[in-house]
């Protein structure tokens, strides 16, 4: 393919996608043009397509096929990010939002909407886009999205991530074109070095600084890695990402292999994700098809193709030196560096390793320059980060938010509140290398900087929000358990020491701790620290070490009191039915699951300890509250 | 589960993977991409299989056990007809997918990790499918069930008995 053909697939199909990214009288008229008076967008990401999204598709197609709309477009996307209310749709040029979509939903929206002169269906609606006084807002407007400002996902949501010529009409493949028609692999680096892009994986490299290393090394053959193993859990930034633009990604690392003079590139992805693993395949295969992969790309002389090798299930795989064993087919174990994988990594050649997200960033780094990517954000961390929001939060999702944003603007604003009027409590960020960040630390900007100042880290965006029911020993354990299960073995301080802390967590949430127990812990992990080989042993100790900081009292409780306020640690409390309260409805006795409880009818019932399991059944079915926890 | 674990692959199964092998080779760092074939065809990658592989790239078979070992995706134990995977990813944890796990556990009288008696169901459990959304959810084989209670697991499990 040479450039001019480039530009004339983006040409033919941009005013397509413009109607997706205007809303209001302007993509009305440009609807007109494109000889779609309607295009339907359905989310197909994992968490929509979990709930059903491609049988609200199969009825659309059915319904508009019935209907005789041949003016009506629909497409399969990737995450538009408020997964809590999915499947989602956006019809355009209006941008009506309609959230948890059901088939039926789609058949009267195709009825009463996709039809000429259609209104929208208003109790289908998002309801965050209806206004008090019964107006419909743009979604764009709403608190969710407000906020929000869109780079990595600049495409996610818009474009059919299957269509390569949808993205190349969204923009993808412009920046390779740049760069191989009026770039040097210097400008390339140095355009990179000016925008402060910081890798998005958790660490915070400086990605120029990476490529001007690999760069500089002298090899014949130089590696340039995609690490889409995203093993966090409850991160599922990169996984959006490669489902709704891979092609971004694709572009990216030619850009890479352009600029440190590098002919291969490897994806290393989850084999859990199994869309994003099939986009991804589809994608290579399209882009070999059109020539923006392979040999001589865009008339250049520049040569690039990459392969994809799904990982098998472990997490410290997404550790660099472990990855490329991986690759290479072995065990996949850290090794020590330096040599860093700049000089000597895949194959022992030179090689560069992003993250997905990073790569995401290249595209609009070299299209808008990097003095306006440094302008976003703050100082040292510049642009936007992505955060996959779980836990405790009404707006369970994905957002993308400037760096410098406040916890509390990604809670309340954007992540609309605890659900059930609980308090929040903490927010996890950095998964099991991260560490809590509690309601005292609400205003912190979320940046690289200020979250390892308070304990915590950037880590590679999830973060999971933790309300008053969740007990902060509990949820240490749960991340010892995680680090213990994924600790590669390789080296000692981090095999033992995990097991260890692990140990002691378990002691203290079964009520036989004692007072020595958190110095014990506090010296492990400052051993840990310092001698384990790799991030995963190095960080282990940080989520507890982050709640002793913040949540102290609630460890001393557990150990000296034998309370866990929470009432999660079983060992620590009992269940009670209040005499005055219980009306003896028997409600609680038939749902026990070991028959703990009896009574008789209308007489007060009593819940026998020594038989119950603690699993809480009763006290969520008490319409009386006559049951408590003690 | 030892009875269970009884290898009887076929001629053709045996057929297909020396294919695979032929096939990937050439390709560096091959051997994952092997395994994960060979898991395809077999379910499982019990030593009978590990044994051709090694065999069949010329390597010694701790060295294929060495990898098989290391990395969760792949069993050495066959797998039920319907794969059950919770999910214990933080954002379901937090939303208490511990006790959905418990109920399963409980339904079908076995542990995670191990294959009921009839090789009708199996349990796993996982780090997050990436549904947080919908949290807490699991997985039978390629289906996900989202914003689950203990209360409809039994419902679901049902569905997958019925059609036994």
């Amino acid at each position: 393919m040479t450039t001019q053909q480039l530009d004339a697939i983006r040409e033919s199909k941009s005013d397509l996608i413009k109607v997706r990214r205007i809303v209001k009288e302007e993509g009305e008229k440009l609807a007109k043009k494109t000889g779609y008076r309607k295009q339907v967008l359905v989310c197909g990401g994992t968490g929509c397509t979990s709930s059903h999204s491609m049988k609200v598709i199969e009825q659309l197609e059915k319904s508009i096929k019935e209907l005789g709309l041949k003016d009506v477009l629909v497409v399969k996307t990737g995450c538009f990010g408020l997964c809590a209310l999915g499947p989602i749709m956006i019809v355009y040029p209006e941008g009506a939002f309609y959230s948890q979509v059901t088939p039926e939903h789609a058949k009267v929206i195709a009825e009463k909407h996709l039809v000429k002169g259609g209104e929208m269906v208003r109790e289908y609606l998002y309801k965050g886009t209806l206004a008090e006084d019964g107006k419909v807002i743009p979604f764009a407007e709403t608190p969710f999205y407000k906020k929000q400002m869109r780079i990595a996902l600049r495409n996610c949501g818009v474009i059919a991530p299957e269509d390569i010529e949808e993205a190349i009409a969204a923009g993808d493949y412009a920046a390779l074109e740049k760069v191989l028609t009026t770039m040097t692999p210097d400008d390339v680096i140095n355009e990179m070095l000016a925008s402060g892009l910081r890798g998005r994986g958790g660490a915070g490299f400086p990605t120029g600084r990476k490529w001007s290393f690999a760069k500089a090394s002298q090899s014949d053959v130089k590696y340039v890695c995609c690490n889409a193993d995203e093993g966090d859990p409850g991160a599922f930034m990169d996984r959006s990402v490669l489902e709704g633009d891979p092609h971004c990604v694709l572009e990216a690392m030619a850009i890479a292999g352009y600029a440190i003079g590098s002919n291969n590139g490897f994806i290393y992805v989850r084999a859990e994700y199994p869309v994003a693993v099939e986009r991804l395949q589809i994608a290579v295969k399209q882009a070999r098809e059109y020539g923006l992969l392979g040999k001589n790309i865009l008339d250049s002389g520049f040569d690039f193709d990459i392969e994809i090798r799904l990982g098998a299930g472990a997490f410290v795989c997404g550790e660099e030196t472990a990855l490329m064993r991986s690759i290479e087919g072995h065990r996949g174990e850290p090794r020590p560096r330096p040599p860093f994988p700049a000089v000597k990594g895949l194959f022992d050649k030179p090689t560069i390793l992003n993250n997905v997200e990073t790569w995401a960033n290249v595209n609009p780094i070299i299209m808008n320059g990097a003095a306006w990517f440094s302008s976003i954000g703050t100082k040292t961390s510049s642009g936007t980060k992505v955060f996959a929001l779980g836990g405790k939060i009404t707006n369970v999702g994905l957002v993308e938010v400037p760096m410098g944003t406040t916890l509390r603007e990604i809670v309340e604003e954007i992540g609309g509140g605890i659900p059930g009027g609980k308090k929040f409590k903490a927010a996890q960020t950095g998964g099991p290398s991260g560490g809590c960040i509690p309601a005292s630390c609400i205003d912190v900007p979320i940046d690289y900087d200020s979250l390892i100042a308070i304990g915590s880290m950037m880590g590679s965006g999830g973060m999971i929000i933790l309300d008053e029911d969740t007990c902060m020993v509990d949820i240490s354990k749960f991340y010892l358990e995680f680090t213990a299960d994924e600790s590669c073995g390789k080296c000692t301080p981090c095999r033992i020491g995990t097991k260890r802390l692990l140990q002691l967590l378990t002691k203290i949430t079964e009520g036989k701790g004692e007072p020595d127990d958190i110095n014990k812990i506090q010296e492990l992990s400052e051993h840990m620290r310092q001698s384990s080989l790799c991030a995963l042993g190095q960080t282990a100790p940080n989520p507890i070490l982050s709640t002793l900081r913040y949540f102290r009292d609630e460890y001393d409780e557990h150990i000296n009191k034998k309370v866990c306020r929470a009432g999660v640690c079983k060992a620590l409390f009992t269940y009670h039915i209040i005499a005055d309260k219980c009306r003896g409805c028997t409600l609680c006795a038939r749902n026990c699951p070991v028959q703990a409880i009896s009574g008789a009818l209308k007489q007060p019932h009593v819940i026998d300890t020594a038989k119950c399991v603690k699993c809480g059944l009763c006290i969520a079915n008490c319409k009386f509250d006559a049951i408590e926890r003690i | 589960m030892d009875k269970h674990c009884k290898f009887c692959g076929t001629a053709e199964q045996e057929q297909k993977l020396k294919a695979v092998i032929e096939e990937s080779r050439d390709m560096p760092g091959c051997l994952m991409h092997i395994l994960q074939e060979a898991q395809g065809i077999y379910g499982f990658l019990p030593i009978e299989v590990q044994k051709i592989i090694a065999e069949g790239l010329n390597i010694s078979l701790s060295e294929v056990y060495g990898v098989v070992t290391f990395y969760s995706q792949f069993s050495l134990t066959p797998k039920g007809k319907n794969r059950i995977s919770v999910c214990l990813g933080t954002a379901c944890y937090v939303k208490g997918s511990d006790k959905i796990l418990e109920e399963v556990e409980k339904q079908l009288g076995i542990k995670c990790g191990q294959c009921t008696e009839d090789g009708l169901f199996s349990i796993d459990s996982c780090r997050c499918v990436g549904a947080c959304g919908l949290a807490p959810v699991m997985m039978i084989n390629d289906e996900v069930y989202g914003k689950l209670t203990p209360k409809m697991v039994k419902g679901i499990l049902d569905k997958y008995r019925e059609v036994k």
